[in-house]
């Protein structure tokens, strides 16, 4: 039978003070199948699920879910949808059972479906052996997955999942993946809000979102395949890579690259030839060859290409002093917080002018191994180095050559953008001419004048990065850390980021980047896997991809390789025990 | 359409409680605060002062100056310092180490049969801290008094030196100490009642929406009313433990008089509750942050109802804008209903009235916080 659709919106239209979080957007979502509501932070997406769950009243526009408006029938609307929110809405202080029973009873879900639907449901999530355990001691994907079956309790027509797949590892989404595929097959309309691109490409159709507009409704496939015989590979002396790219991006014809391991990405313009690509390539003694597009190459081409390679931060960034060929090095590294070892006996050496990237699910201690690693935390045993200086013995001498970049941009919120870099010169010692001078030169490089006076958390997402990271490279330091730099951000400002990044390890600055972010473990040189406390793995993105590869698992990506290589730890655990 | 659900109410009721039997601030709050308030409270602020500093300066070595010396070192209103002289006295009293000084004249001998030569002993204590200062002066004139007393009851001149001290005399047979205790402790009942009642509530409903279970609890088919009325009738019975507790301990341990019947202080104490549960609502729905609430609560719940409630200031003392402001304190008819239950009895005269202020206060909080929280999470994040 002709069905009708789960929900239908058009012409939504919601504001909040100046802002408009949605501006005038309409699509239909089909029941029995996936739907991506896809877009960087700030996007709309959550915007729309709210509206959607009936906890927003658009300003305008007609909306209906499951024949139900949102507005005047909230009630009917609550009866039918299932709703998970960011981060779950899980009470952390009941245990697994209690939470199901609340939201059971919430929906009045009687005892006797109770019964089986918990039994069902338990078994679904494999939760069964957690009853009794208070949700906020369950691991992030175990979080997850209760947050999707108290989500269910209702057995709703339409379920709605905010940014399930946030903070939770790849091998938890996956089976989250699996979990909501059945789900649809049953006939129920799920919709399921991310940031992330390649979790995009999974969905059935995806509502693309940027600024509170939809750039494109339909299967992912078919928006790939716009790209068809645009992307290119470029592959050639690793070393040299991202040199090529700088010089690639600056081509009139092209208008998007990567990093991509130790190979190149780019897309041209379309109507443009191949012709530019091939002899830039030839140039470095490069080959070009055409490769599948991918989804988020597409989306760089809706919002118009990316940036250019140059990057005026690194033309004006010279080195200051001299240090040694091991910028970043420790030995035997462990962190114990009482009987739990967060990092286990971790030795690494970061050559200078390298991209090193610690790479992990939650929990893995890559983010207690970073902090060691700039001062933050005193390792239980061990020595860890910057810049050759013992970070017990001489802190401040290790601090002040390198620069942090925490995650979410530690900004101060309640100082102006001038003070925040007035604040960080001075936190950094500058004082003076030279103080004045190197703020000035970030005001100009970033284009931050007209912002001067603002309050960072007013500034557009792309400007808050650079504020950020002008804060932190004030000081011109040797070696740079960066904490999860890019998560949450639309493509542009990820790749206008990395395009200083790449600027500034030309000028030989040592970068550090924690992520759980595949596409970013691509721009590091080196990646040392992390899980458990351990270092599991430790080689360039193509090496930890090769290290996997067999007959049934070809040209795996990085998510891939890094299931695999979880997978491999887990079982060699389960023949130990 | 909108139809309430006892079963669905009776589900938050019981999440809400088992939630605040984990959480260690409800007993904190409570439990341990009423215990750590109320010896406060009878103990420590008390408001009369013991073993105060005070320097005396003897310029007079005759036997009799010895003596009402020794009466001052004996007494436990005062530590004493000896001084050699008033210049050192002088710079004792600034930088603090003594609070007053009593001067022993020259002529002490002679002045004690001779009134017209002037007082036996010089007082002269720190005005900084005026209630200290005052208290200080009555006590060590009174100890003088004692001391005249002591030692000339028998004598001619005795009549005549009475006569002109007389009004000191009632310091002595009015026990302050237990007084102060006994209306302090009600006062004390208020304001553990006003953490929990606004504080506890302002936190709990905070941390709903701050970790996104208020978002999630929403899009239920639960209502705002089930919601909410899930989330008070715990705290509302909190706080009627929290009472008993107090009242238990106020009358047991600390020997206040209970006058008024259980009634009297159940009607009260229950009607307190709404604006207190009304406020900490107001302000989380408001402010959607635990810390933010938790400020404000402290400056809108807590401070006032230990300042302009009557509990230790008087009120009618206090400037007029004051005064009209702390006619919507609601601690204050509470304090006042506490007051009259305790020490006076059931006075419905009293209590009436108060109970209407209070949950007229309180349907004015609850008017407010439903606008606030609106079912929908617009305006903010």
């Amino acid at each position: 039978m002709p069905e009708s659709p789960a929900i239908k919106f058009q012409n939504i239209v919601k504001s909040f003070g100046n802002i408009k979080a949605l501006d005038g957007v309409s699509a239909e979502i089909k029941s029995g199948q996936l739907t991506g509501i896809v877009g960087p932070d700030g996007a709309g997406k959550t915007t729309l699920m709210r509206i959607l769950a009936t906890l927003l009243h658009a300003d305008s526009g007609m909306v209906n879910v499951a024949g139900f408006d949102p507005k005047t029938q909230n009630q009917n609307v609550k009866d039918v949808i299932g709703y998970m929110p960011q981060r779950f809405g899980l009470y952390e202080d009941l245990s697994v059972l209690d939470n199901l029973l609340l939201y059971s009873k919430l929906r009045r879900v009687d005892a006797k479906t109770r019964e089986k639907l918990f039994a069902r449901l338990l078994e679904f999530t494999r939760l069964e052996p957690f009853t009794t355990r208070l949700a906020g001691a369950l691991s992030g994907g175990m979080k997850q997955k209760l947050g999707l079956a108290c989500a269910l309790l209702g057995e709703p027509k339409v379920l709605l999942l905010d940014e399930p797949g946030v903070g939770v590892d790849p091998v938890s989404r996956q089976d989250l993946w699996r979990m909501v595929e059945d789900l649809t097959s049953d006939g129920m309309a799920v919709v399921w809000s991310t940031s992330y691109l390649d979790e995009a490409e999974k969905c059935a159709e995806v509502l693309l979102f940027n600024e509170g507009k939809i750039l494109f409704d339909g299967k992912p496939d078919e928006l790939t395949q716009t790209l068809n015989g645009r992307s290119f590979l470029l592959k050639g002396d690793a070393e040299m890579r991202r040199k090529v790219l700088g010089v690639a991006l600056e081509l009139d014809d092209v208008c998007d690259g990567t990093i991509q391991g130790s190979a190149i990405r780019l897309v041209k313009k379309s109507n443009a030839s191949d012709d530019a690509i091939i002899k830039t390539a030839k140039e470095f003694d490069y080959i070009a060859t055409h490769t599948k597009p991918r989804f988020e190459d597409a989306f760089v081409d809706l919002l118009g290409g990316g940036p250019g390679g140059h990057s005026k931060l690194a033309d004006n960034f010279e080195l200051e002093r001299d240090i040694s060929q091991t910028p970043v090095s420790c030995v035997n590294l462990t962190k114990q917080f009482g009987k739990f070892i967060a990092t286990n006996n971790v030795s690494f050496e970061v050559k200078k002018g390298e991209i090193f990237g610690l790479l992990g699910p939650n929990g893995a201690g890559k983010s207690t191994t970073f902090k060691m690693l700039c001062g933050l935390l005193i390792p239980t045993s061990g020595t860890a180095r910057v810049a050759g200086h013992d970070l017990r013995k001489a802190a401040k001498e290790a601090k002040s050559n390198l620069g942090y970049m925490a995650q979410k941009f530690s900004l101060y919120g309640l100082l102006s953008v001038g003070q925040n870099l007035e604040f960080s010169a001075g936190v950094y010692g500058l004082d003076g001419k030279l103080k004045r001078e190197r703020i000035d030169e970030m005001i100009d490089i970033f284009h931050l004048e007209k912002y001067l006076s603002s309050a960072p958390g007013d500034l557009p997402l792309g400007y808050k990065q650079r504020l950020a990271l002008a804060c932190a490279l004030m000081h011109r330091p040797p070696v740079l850390f960066l904490d999860e730099p890019t998560s949450g951000v639309d493509p542009l400002t990820r790749r206008e980021f990395w395009m200083h990044i790449n600027g500034l390890v030309a000028k030989g600055v040592t970068i550090m980047v924690t992520t759980h972010f595949m596409e970013e473990a691509e721009y590091c040189d080196r990646v040392a896997m992390m899980y458990g406390g351990n270092l599991i793995a430790l080689d360039t993105p193509d090496g930890l991809k090769a290290s996997v590869e067999t007959k049934d698992l070809q040209n795996p990506t990085m998510e891939q390789a890094f299931i695999e290589l979880i997978r491999r730890v887990d079982a060699q655990k389960g023949e130990a025990a | 359409m909108k139809s309430f659900s006892f079963s669905r109410l009776w589900a938050l009721i019981i999440k809400e409680t088992k939630q605040m039997l984990r959480d260690p601030s409800t007993f904190l709050v409570a439990g341990l605060l009423p215990v750590i308030l109320l010896l406060l409270f009878a103990y420590a602020v008390s408001l009369d002062i013991r073993n105060l500093p005070i320097g005396i300066v003897r310029q007079s070595d005759s036997v009799k100056a010895q003596s009402i010396s020794a009466k001052y070192s004996g007494s436990r209103y005062f530590v004493v310092h000896p001084m050699r002289n008033m210049v050192e006295a002088q710079e004792a009293i600034k930088i603090g180490t003594i609070r007053g000084i009593v001067v022993i004249p020259e002529n002490f001998d002679e002045r004690i049969t001779r009134p017209s030569l002037g007082p036996i002993v010089e007082i002269i204590s720190d005005g900084t801290q005026p209630n200290t200062a005052r208290f200080l002066a009555n006590a060590s004139s009174g100890v003088a008094q004692l001391w005249l007393q002591d030692n000339f009851a028998n004598s001619p001149q005795f009549q005549a030196t009475m006569a002109r001290r007389i009004d000191v005399i009632p310091q002595y047979w009015f026990n302050a100490e237990i007084e102060s205790r006994r209306t302090l402790i009600p006062g004390a009942i208020a304001i553990v009642m006003t953490m929990i009642g606004t504080l506890l509530t302002a936190m709990v409903v905070a941390r709903e929406f701050e970790r996104g279970t208020m978002e999630a609890l929403m899009a239920t088919p639960a209502s705002r009313i089930e919601i909410l009325a899930g989330k008070l009738i715990p705290y509302f019975l909190l706080g009627l433990v929290a009472t008993a507790i107090c009242t238990l301990l106020a009358v047991f341990a600390f020997g206040v008089p209970l006058r008024g019947s259980l009634l009297g202080l159940f009607a009260s104490s229950s009607a307190f509750l709404i604006p207190a549960l009304g406020q900490g609502l107001l302000i989380s729905s408001a402010t959607k942050n635990q810390f933010v609430a938790s400020q404000i609560a402290l400056f809108a719940g807590f401070l006032p109802a230990m300042m302009l409630s009557g509990f230790i200031y008087e009120t009618s003392s206090m400037p007029v804008p004051l005064q009209i402001m702390s006619n919507i304190v609601a601690a204050k008819y509470y304090v006042s209903s506490l007051r009259s239950i305790f020490l006076v009895g059931d006075v419905w005269g009293v209590l009436l009235p108060n109970i209407g202020f209070m949950l007229l206060i309180g349907a004015l909080f609850f008017f407010l916080a439903f606008r606030a929280t609106a079912t929908t999470l617009d305006g903010k994040k």
